[in-house]
């Protein structure tokens, strides 16, 4: 009798902890809001004066762009790829508004960035599309041609002097009222774009299908090469508007800026839960692994911790997060 | 594969090999050919100019090689310019106003904690099964961190033997002490390493995991090793970086990517198990004489990082239709 009892016991067991594991692999955004959720508060315990409504603009703030960069490296995790050439791109799209906009006005600064940032993603997509040129090799030399032809424009524009546009400036880092930050203007639409995009449409489930399998997709009919020249372009536009935001939030025009942003919207991603060999993931749970990240960076720079620590923890919470992920979906 | 071992003659022995490493050998000849080039628009190029050529590759160079080992295997490192940075900064503090002597065992130690962090991510990939590029990106961030603890500004000393061991020459003044250094290390390493047995085993798990565990291969020690051998030349390059320069910088340089490109520019497939180390080395002097070329020329140095794109994208996709072609003949 007791036996039984105790197998059924450790059946039961056993099931919550597959019950875990199912919630984990197939909703993955409900383990990672707990993250947050304890993360918010260890805050409040350590420190009960920071959180409160400026705090949540602050953060809001600076995810907001981040996120915007995580979306090139999920969409192009999906199909098995990355984006390492969004720094670049984002960094000369800033620049570009603020030595443009003296002369042109800002719909033509705004503009000419975008366009330059479309042909840029056109020519890596035909090159990892048509060319079958590995994801990193070609965005890392994209990026090398990007801010090559940035630093040279820096030369040809030093006489003029350059601004961040105040338009810019108050939608990169104003607030409503010190808690919403009007960038979640940009970002909002952009966000349910990209979520109704890869939920609801064929473009969307064809970057799932040409990562899971890129055979099968082939033999289905699908020509993954324009699948792939259409992403890098949606990658470059997206990194080309998070280049505005993070010039407005900074205020600083910069070829450099936002290369420091690079490795951490590949992290976010992957705490998210995209895989990065593609096939499986969304947009949702790297909003989510953006605000752990920007949360963290909060957390411990408010308990006057050094940068050191901070990058320390940082990968040490990727690798853990990540190795949870590989092992919930290899048991299925 | 006509001809077989019995038959081949000398000539046709050398034609195979040169068949083999046609990559490489184009690749030298490209080099040779900028050489002449760089020699006919600056006639003042001489001896001085290939010595500081020397000098400026070596710590790429190295962690061209350790990229190139880890590729081969089927992996990718990028935390090499962050464990670079950890490895400088910790042999620059430990030098620091200590007597020269002491380098000795500086260099050891290094060359062991190298190791040591190889083989810290080298496990972390095998046990956690997390795709090699998530790891080792994870890990970049905290081999930089670690380097912020030990040395918060660059700072530290080294010692004056290491310095003249990466500047100078040898012999005659045409032959740089750092490209000497450079091919001992990797005559050292590299040869003995691809001739063994776990050499063999790095090429065949790169090549095609399961036939290699099927045959017998241990899969996971071979990673890890691997990660290690690519951990001590991301120290040997650490080290290049503190001799050099006297002081430890904290913060990574460039040489993550930029090994990436010059071991894919080099012929290391990232698919794994194809390619060697010679090609990465010879990559990574013809983009450095691409960028002294270009000053050289007076054109506007910033070109020269847009030219060394347009090169890296442009030899990869010529190398990839050219696998196209093959694989649909």
């Amino acid at each position: 009798m007791s036996g039984a009892a105790s197998t059924q016991s450790r059946r039961a067991a056993w099931s919550s902890a597959a019950a875990w594991r199912g919630l984990f692999r197939d909703r993955p955004i409900v383990p990672l809001v707990g993250l947050l959720v304890l993360m918010i508060g260890a805050i409040r315990i350590l420190q009960p004066d920071i959180i409160n409504p400026g705090w949540v603009g602050v953060t809001l703030r600076a995810a907001i762009p981040l996120a915007i960069l995580a979306a090139c490296q999920t969409l192009t995790f999906l199909t098995g790829g990355i984006d390492l050439s969004v720094g670049a791109v984002a960094s000369m799209s800033g620049f570009m508004v603020a030595t443009l906009v003296g002369h042109q006005g800002l719909a033509v600064a705004l503009l000419v960035p975008l366009l330059i940032a479309a042909i840029a993603g056109a020519v890596t997509g035909i090159g990892v599309g048509v060319f079958r040129v590995h994801p990193l090799i070609m965005t890392l030399g994209m990026s090398l041609v990007v801010l090559g032809l940035a630093n040279v424009w820096q030369l040809i524009m030093v006489q003029t002097g350059s601004g961040v546009p105040a338009d810019l400036r108050t939608l990169g880092s104003g607030t409503v009222g010190g808690i919403l930050p009007f960038s979640l203007l940009v970002f909002v639409p952009l966000a349910a774009f990209i979520l109704f995009m890869l939920r609801s449409t064929g473009f969307g489930r064809l970057l799932y299908a040409v990562g899971d399998n890129p055979v099968a997709s082939r033999l289905a009919g699908v020509r993954s090469w324009q699948v792939l020249v259409v992403l890098y372009v949606l990658s470059a536009v997206l990194a080309a508007i998070a280049g505005f935001l993070y010039s407005g939030l900074t205020n600083v025009a910069s070829v450099s800026l936002v290369d420091s942003a690079v490795l951490p919207s590949v992290a976010a991603a992957v705490i998210g839960g995209t895989s990065i060999m593609g096939g499986r993931g969304g947009f949702a749970g790297t909003m989510v692994g953006v605000l752990i990240l920007t949360v963290l960076t909060s957390l411990l720079s408010s308990l006057g911790y050094p940068e050191a620590v901070r990058q320390i923890l940082f990968g040490s919470i990727i690798v853990a997060v990540a190795a949870a992920y590989t092992r919930v979906t290899a048991e299925s | 594969m006509r001809a077989s071992p019995a038959r081949s003659t000398g000539g046709s022995a050398i034609l195979a090999a040169a068949r083999r490493n046609a990559w490489t050998i184009g690749l030298l000849v490209f080099m040779a050919l900028l050489l002449v080039f760089t020699k006919i628009i600056q006639p003042s190029y001489g001896a001085a100019g290939v010595q500081g050529l020397g000098s400026s590759v070596l710590p790429l160079a190295l962690a061209a090689v350790g990229q190139a080992v880890v590729v081969i295997s089927g992996g990718i490192d990028l935390s090499i310019g962050s464990m670079m940075a950890l490895t400088s900064v910790v042999s620059a503090t430990m030098m620091n106003e200590r007597p020269e002597e002491f380098a000795i065992v500086v260099v050891i130690s290094v060359l062991l904690l190298g190791l040591a962090i190889g083989a810290v991510n080298g496990t972390l990939a095998v046990v956690t099964r997390v795709p090699d590029i998530v790891v080792t990106l994870a890990m970049s961030f905290v081999w930089a961190g670690c380097a912020l603890l030990v040395l918060k500004t660059p700072g530290g000393g080294s010692a004056k033997w290491l310095l003249s061991l990466v500047t100078g020459s040898v012999g005659i003044e045409w032959i740089p002490r750092a490209a000497v250094l450079l091919i001992v290390v990797v005559a050292i390493v590299w040869i003995p390493l691809r001739r063994s047995r776990l050499g063999l085993s790095i090429y065949a798990i790169g090549s095609n995991r399961l036939a290699a565990f099927r045959s017998g291969v241990p899969v996971g020690r071979t990673r890890v090793a691997a990660y290690m051998v690519t951990g001590m030349f991301a120290a040997l390059g650490g080290l290049s970086l503190t001799a050099s320069t006297g002081i430890g910088t904290p913060v990574p340089g460039p040489y993550t990517l930029m090994s990436v490109a010059a071991v894919v520019l080099g012929g290391v497939s990232l698919a794994g198990g194809r390619g060697g180390v010679f090609g990465a080395v010879a990559a990574v002097i013809i983009l450095q004489l691409i960028r002294s070329d270009i000053t050289f020329l007076n054109i506007n140095p910033n070109l020269a990082v847009v030219v060394q794109g347009v090169i890296l994208i442009g030899v990869v996709m010529i190398g990839s239709l050219v696998q196209i072609r093959r694989a649909r003949a």
